[in-house]
């Protein structure tokens, strides 16, 4: 319906010769996509609450396992909230794609002769937005539940920005590859775990490298570097990706 | 004037060369896994160091070069394949999951092993360990993702962009010793001034690492051979084929 495609402005009855066909500019799909996304998550952003919730609950978890101490905690929980938040980013990815498939939207950008490349940009930048920006928002909270001192927060919360941002992009490479398998979910994870283990080691070892009073610049530069990457590459994957999977038809 | 590189790319042609010399390819493999390992386990000296259980490392470095080589080759034929949708090159990626995932299940094993007597843990999370694990779990997450999509073909084109995909993590396995600190032996073989060890120990693991290279060959082959009959079962070269020489 609200498909970024060329359109042709209508002619008038009495002369037909007056019809021409007007050009979508790359900006505007992008913009148009980016919008729909938004406007629709934010319709139905009860749903967009499960990946938060799932994150603060597993982060409240874990002082409940291993026991409050307050020197513990501090220990673990750069990597608690780093797990944690990888698997949420996870849970939410299974549907990024699942929604826009079965009703046909999917096929229609396939078919529509913009760059399904940019369309796929749009929609993961909305995903993200609708997931990875709450986490990030609400993880200075859960780091001062877990006794992290408050100089590593701001680290924590952009270690995280750039993390999940990588995350949502690679992942919905993931997400585009199951698209066609039932219970996608499990071979979703088994498939993005492998190529977010750098970022995790990054993430968590910034947020790490602060608490123990040294520089996080390297690490955090370097997951920008993945951003960049990502953001430049992985479009092109997700794309092609979508692509075999509208093709097998269901 | 490469017109003869085109025969590669017909299934009748390459399953002909593949019954023709697997054989001896797999001969030639087992002639030299025999002289390596009497090179090797024999012949050899003790290391100053570590004594006899250095000599795993004739089986542990041929085996993590070949996971990563294997790795290389089936990213780089899957390129193809989804670049030229050659269906061969497909053919080639799918016989080389599985036997590159036992080279790396076969690395990790030995490596745990040699691990220790040396190192006196059987694992350790360092760089080079943890990223030969988690090209593991690549390897299986291809072998996964081919299995789950019920439409053969779209299947292998995914699974094609997902080893694409996941060819990152071979620089970073090799480079891994050198930009993190690691437990793991930094390079001794490929290194820019030549390799730092003693002929009596390279050349048994040269001829060990062409033993390894010949096996995997002879496997493609035979493998290619199952893959493309799978493929053009219907065709009628096949049929020919039976009838005059039996498969």
């Amino acid at each position: 319906m609200n498909s970024p495609i060329q359109h042709t402005a209508a002619a008038s009855v009495a002369d037909p010769s007056s019809a021409h066909i007007v050009n979508t500019g790359l900006f505007r799909v992008f913009s148009t996509t980016l919008r729909r996304e938004l406007r629709v998550s934010f319709a139905s952003w009860g749903e967009g609450l499960n990946p938060l919730l799932f994150f603060v609950i597993v982060v409240t978890l874990f002082p409940l396992g291993v026991g409050p101490e307050p020197k513990q905690l501090a220990a673990i929980a750069p990597g608690v909230i780093w797990v944690s938040a990888l698997l949420s980013m996870l849970m939410a990815l299974d549907g990024l794609f699942a929604a826009d498939h079965r009703d046909g939207t999917l096929e229609q950008w396939v078919l529509s002769g913009q760059p399904l490349s940019l369309v796929s940009l749009a929609k993961v930048c909305a995903h993200w937005v609708r997931t990875g920006l709450p986490l990030v928002l609400i993880s200075p909270l859960l780091g001062v539940t877990m006794n992290l001192p408050a100089n590593v927060l701001l680290t924590l919360a952009i270690s995280l920005a750039l993390g999940t941002s990588i995350l949502s992009l690679i992942g919905a490479i993931g997400a585009a590859l199951t698209l066609t398998v039932k219970q996608g979910g499990v071979l979703l994870a088994l498939l993005v775990l492998p190529l977010s283990v750098p970022i995790l080691i990054f993430g968590a070892g910034s947020v790490q490298a602060v608490a123990e009073q040294r520089d996080p610049f390297g690490l955090l530069a370097l997951l920008a570097a993945g951003v960049v990457a990502a953001l430049t590459l992985a479009p092109v994957a997700i794309a092609a990706a979508l692509r075999v999977g509208v093709a097998s038809g269901d | 004037m490469f017109k003869w590189i085109h025969k590669f790319g017909s299934p009748p042609f390459v399953y002909a060369l593949s019954k023709a010399i697997s054989p001896w390819v797999g001969i030639a493999s087992l002639i030299l896994f025999a002289w390596g390992l009497y090179m090797g386990l024999v012949k050899a000296p003790p290391d100053y160091e570590q004594g006899e259980v250095y000599r795993i490392i004739f089986v542990h470095v041929p085996a993590a070069w070949m996971s990563m080589f294997v790795y290389t080759v089936m990213a780089i034929s899957s390129a193809v394949f989804i670049i030229w949708r050659l269906k061969l090159a497909d053919v080639v990626a799918e016989a080389s999951a599985a036997i590159g995932a036992s080279f790396t299940f076969l690395a990790l094993v030995t490596g745990s092993i040699w691990g220790r007597p040396t190192w006196g843990t059987w694992w350790e999370w360092d760089a080079r360990l943890t990223f030969e694990l988690i090209l593991l779990f690549q390897y299986l997450a291809y072998i996964a993702l081919r299995s789950a999509i019920e439409h053969k073909q779209s299947g292998a084109r995914a699974a094609a962009i997902l080893a694409v995909v996941g060819i990152v993590n071979i620089p970073i396995i090799h480079f891994s010793v050198e930009w993190f600190n690691s437990l793991h032996q930094p390079a001794t073989i490929t290194r820019a001034d030549g390799p730092k060890m003693h002929p009596s120990m390279l050349i048994p693991l040269f001829i060990m690492v062409a033993a390894f290279q010949l096996y995997y060959f002879h496997h493609l082959l035979v493998k290619m051979r199952v893959g493309i009959l799978n493929r053009d079962r219907r065709a009628r070269w096949v049929r020919e084929r039976i009838e005059t020489k039996g498969l």
